[in-house]
């Protein structure tokens, strides 16, 4: 009988990191800056769902706290990002 | 049976993430990478936060869980629309398998304001469509 915990660290924990790997190659290879965004709004999003996991792994409900200010952070850099990079091309 | 909830909401929040994360990898064009990144990684981490939500017998991770959904909801598209509108005035080119592209000619170049109407200045109305692979890829 397989128990939850081990699910959680031999297979949800592995696909998540297997995801963020995939989206590093695009955040390197990314033809424009636009994409590099993405990806790392990307990055961030799944690095809620590794915080979430493992805060349920290890049964420390405070790191959803950083889950929080994570989400905040990712929705302000891409905000920033698209300001800047609209307001660059004018110039 | 609790644990069976778990396993099913949590197998299909990470392969929703695997989806987005390959999706972002294959796709040959920046708004079609948009296009899957947002939905599928949003669906992937509300998926996890609602596992979490249940296994923990407590409100306030509850409260914690929904008012991180909440607002992933909320910001993701306006992240992508303000991203998307920002690679279409940078002249970002389109897959060069783009059958139209409506905004072409419609977004004023001074102001960038949308005009429903044919406007004055569609002297350079030519969709920005890649003629190769090699540009977007």
């Amino acid at each position: 009988m397989i128990t939850l915990e081990a699910y959680f660290d031999y297979v949800i924990l592995p696909i998540l990191s297997i995801s963020v790997m995939l989206v590093f190659i695009r955040l390197f290879k990314g033809p424009a800056v636009v994409d590099r965004v993405v990806a790392l709004d990307l990055i961030i999003t799944i690095g809620i769902g590794i915080i979430t996991v493992y805060s349920i792994r290890s049964n420390q409900e405070v790191f959803l706290d950083v889950a929080i200010i994570l989400a905040l952070i990712a929705f302000l850099g891409t905000v920033a990002f698209a300001y800047y990079i609209e307001k660059q091309k004018d110039d | 049976m609790i644990e069976i909830v778990l396993a099913i909401l949590s197998t299909v929040g990470a392969l929703s993430i695997l989806f987005a994360s390959i999706g972002i990898l294959r796709m040959p064009d920046f708004y079609l990478r948009l296009s899957v990144t947002v939905k599928a990684s949003t669906l992937g981490v509300g998926l996890l936060l609602i596992c979490a939500a249940i296994m923990f017998p407590d409100v306030s991770v509850t409260t914690k869980a929904i008012a991180i959904i909440f607002f992933l909801i909320i910001t993701a598209p306006i992240g992508a629309h303000m991203i998307g509108r920002a690679a279409y005035f940078t002249g970002t080119p389109l897959w060069k398998g783009t059958i139209i592209d409506e905004l072409a000619g419609m977004y004023n170049e001074e102001t960038h304001e949308l005009e429903s109407e044919e406007s004055d200045t569609d002297d350079d109305d030519t969709p920005n469509i890649a003629k190769t692979d090699e540009e977007t890829e």
